[in-house]
């Protein structure tokens, strides 16, 4: 009995299994197979096999834009830990009834579109915008900041794009901290902010490091943000992969660009692995 | 008075959610190397009288003196006083080692030392070998000797254990009460041990708190509490004890007696004055009554009707009804006795066996 329901197991991961081959490593492969071929004038793809995508990246203007995007992912995600991570930390401390309420407030702009909610910043950025009135109204500042398609800009978008996908991690992991084991600590003659590196920290240190996960890989694709606040300026991989894609038609370079974005995020990762000792990332580890 | 380890000074607490203070002024003192005892039900302060003195409470009023240091308002950690937590509360994430050491790394002490002192404390609560292995691998005997050896490991002056054998079952209890006090012994250390288990209490202690409501009800040595309890709460709680009112009938020296609906009897007076025409409360546990089915008319005792016949720990209990419907207790040791329910009896005592409690209240209405 037991036997055959093992056998049979697999028939219900099945549709799992085909789901994931259809529209995931399916598209993959596909992406990798273009990767090595050649493109036509104008427009299509010729089957014919090249290096010469792959060798193209390594012009200084591209290994440019791969050195940049790679600043704006660590400096987003770096500025998304030290916000994010308190504020998970501390919201896991409130109240039943104050944790729903803050978790109200974070879901919220989940309602809308994200590009919407980005044009909202345009509103507040752009020259003369909300921002500039608000601190000409303070008498901060007499010329307007001008601070729409500026790289600090971008880096604000980007931390408020990625700030929640922190701040749910770091909860979930801290929500589930037993405040008894600080006590312990404390108890045992650690100070507050030993007990917190100690114990805390270590408990909650999952969290955070799929938290830096969860900020770190989308940060080096959301080109759209970088593209809507930041103008021609800040130009990432993501906004190269588009558009080569979009504009110049030239989908072969475009996925050996994507392929190469994939395998610097995967060493990244592996290495931060690495160097956490963190085996499982899902928050288990 | 120097040799105080612990004076706590009329200490109030409440708490802004609940209505009753959870501590109503109690004072206490603890001498070196003492087995104390805060026996009590739960809700009735104990927890909270012990976070107050490891300092992860402060009182609202009251002070906290330890080894003659007014430590009332001293963050736990500068406190040399460390707990047995009633869930353990090891770090999941440390080892065995690492748990019992913790105290240790803290104080920057040199790795080797830390090594030998974990290796002896290990061996302290008999779990040598146990080095390398999580809390998750662990039984509920072990994580408690776990738990102990760590807070022991850095000779705080006094140990303060907040239930810690309530969640182990009958047989490693009793082990584990043994061991307790075997390892008080032989560190010297004061242990402040909560229990809501009388048997617990009357087996370890020194002195046994007995607390009620956010107050002591009794502070005494097992013997005292046992045997001479003040008032009625301590006697049924800890002796199990059946509760008599009686108006005082006639004073003959150190023995008073008395008659009522039920029958009659008398009681020592244990220095307390009493005279005729006087309420009083008597408490005479289960094992300090007789019962018996052919019984003389004209001798004292109370009359009563055999209810339930149970049997228990080696112990036989008898519950009778007296005329005016109150229940009361007998028992003794074994397993023969010639009662049934439904039989008419007679309970008697000896007068030195019936204390007389609740004096307090009555020698303050009085005067």
């Amino acid at each position: 009995m037991k036997k055959k329901t093992k056998e049979l197991s697999w028939l219900t991961l099945l549709p799992i299994y085909l789901f994931t081959l259809a529209f995931i490593l399916g598209p993959l492969l596909y992406m990798a197979a273009l990767s090595f071929m050649t493109r036509e004038e104008v427009w299509g793809v010729a089957a014919e096999f090249t290096l010469k995508n792959y060798q193209d990246i390594f012009q200084p203007v591209y290994l440019n834009t791969f050195g940049e995007s790679l600043k704006l992912a660590f400096l987003s995600t770096g500025l998304v830990v030290v916000l994010g991570y308190p504020f998970g930390y501390f919201m896991a401390k409130l109240t039943a009834k104050w944790k729903r309420r803050t978790m109200l407030l974070l879901m919220i702009p989940f309602w809308t579109s994200s590009l919407l909610r980005l044009y909202g910043w345009v509103i507040i950025f752009r020259a003369g915008g909300v921002f500039d009135q608000l601190l000409t109204a303070l008498h901060i500042i007499d010329e307007p900041l001008k601070l729409l398609y500026t790289y600090p800009a971008v880096v604000v978008g980007m931390v408020y794009a990625l700030l929640p996908f922190m701040i749910f991690s770091v909860y979930s992991s801290a929500e589930k901290l037993d405040f008894r084991l600080v006590e312990a600590a404390r108890d045992l003659g650690a100070g507050p902010v030993q007990a917190f590196l100690t114990v805390s920290l270590k408990l909650t240190l999952p969290g955070l490091l799929s938290g830096v996960v969860l900020t770190f890989v989308p940060s080096m694709g959301l080109f759209f943000i970088a593209d809507i606040l930041g103008g021609n300026k800040v130009v990432l991989v993501g906004s190269l992969i588009q558009e080569q894609l979009m504009k110049v038609h030239n989908w072969p370079f475009a996925a050996a660009l994507s392929i190469a974005l994939l395998v610097l995020t995967s060493v990244i990762l592996f290495l931060y692995r690495k160097i956490s000792g963190v085996k499982d990332l899902e928050g288990l580890g | 008075m120097d040799d105080l380890i612990l004076r706590l000074e009329n200490i109030y607490k409440s708490y802004p959610n609940s209505p009753a203070p959870v501590l109503n002024g109690i004072s206490l003192s603890v001498a070196q190397g003492q087995f104390v005892t805060l026996l009590g039900s739960s809700g009735c302060g104990k927890t909270t009288t012990l976070r107050i003195i490891s300092g992860l409470d402060a009182p609202d009023r009251g002070r906290v003196i330890l080894a003659g240091q007014d430590m009332s308002h001293v963050p736990p950690n500068a406190r040399d006083v460390n707990t047995v937590f009633q869930s353990y509360a090891l770090f999941p994430h440390m080892t065995v080692e690492q748990n019992v050491g913790y105290s240790l790394r803290l104080r920057r002490l040199p790795k080797a030392e830390i090594r030998q002192r974990v290796r002896e404390a290990l061996a302290m609560v008999q779990l040598e070998g146990f080095e390398k292995r999580r809390p998750s691998q662990l039984s509920g005997g072990q994580s408690q000797r776990v738990a102990l050896a760590r807070s022991i490991i850095s000779h705080p002056r006094l140990l303060l254990l907040d239930e810690p054998l309530s969640a182990l079952d009958y047989q490693l209890r009793q082990q584990m009460q043994q061991e307790l006090k075997r390892l008080q012994k032989q560190l010297g250390i004061s242990f402040i041990y909560i229990t809501h288990d009388r048997e617990e209490a009357l087996n370890m202690s020194d002195v046994i708190a007995v607390m009620r409501d956010g107050a002591f009800e009794q502070v005494g040595t097992p013997e005292e509490v046992f045997d001479s309890p003040r008032t009625s709460y301590v006697a049924k709680f800890v002796g199990g004890a059946n509760i008599l009112h009686c108006h005082v009938e006639r004073v003959e020296g150190q023995i008073a007696w008395f008659q009522n609906a039920q029958g009659s009897g008398a009681f020592s007076t244990r220095g307390h004055s009493f005279s005729p025409g006087q309420n009083a409360t008597l408490a005479i546990r289960p094992d300090q009554a007789q019962a018996e089915k052919d019984f003389d008319k004209s001798a004292p005792g109370l009359v009563g009707t055999v209810k339930e016949k149970s049997f228990a720990g080696g112990v036989l209990r008898v519950a009778a009804e007296l005329s005016g419907g109150q229940t009361f207790v007998c028992s003794r040791q074994g397993i023969d006795w010639d009662l049934a329910p439904g039989d008419q009896i007679k309970i008697s005592w000896a007068p030195e066996q019936a204390c007389p409690v609740d004096w307090e209240a009555l020698d303050e209405k009085e005067n």
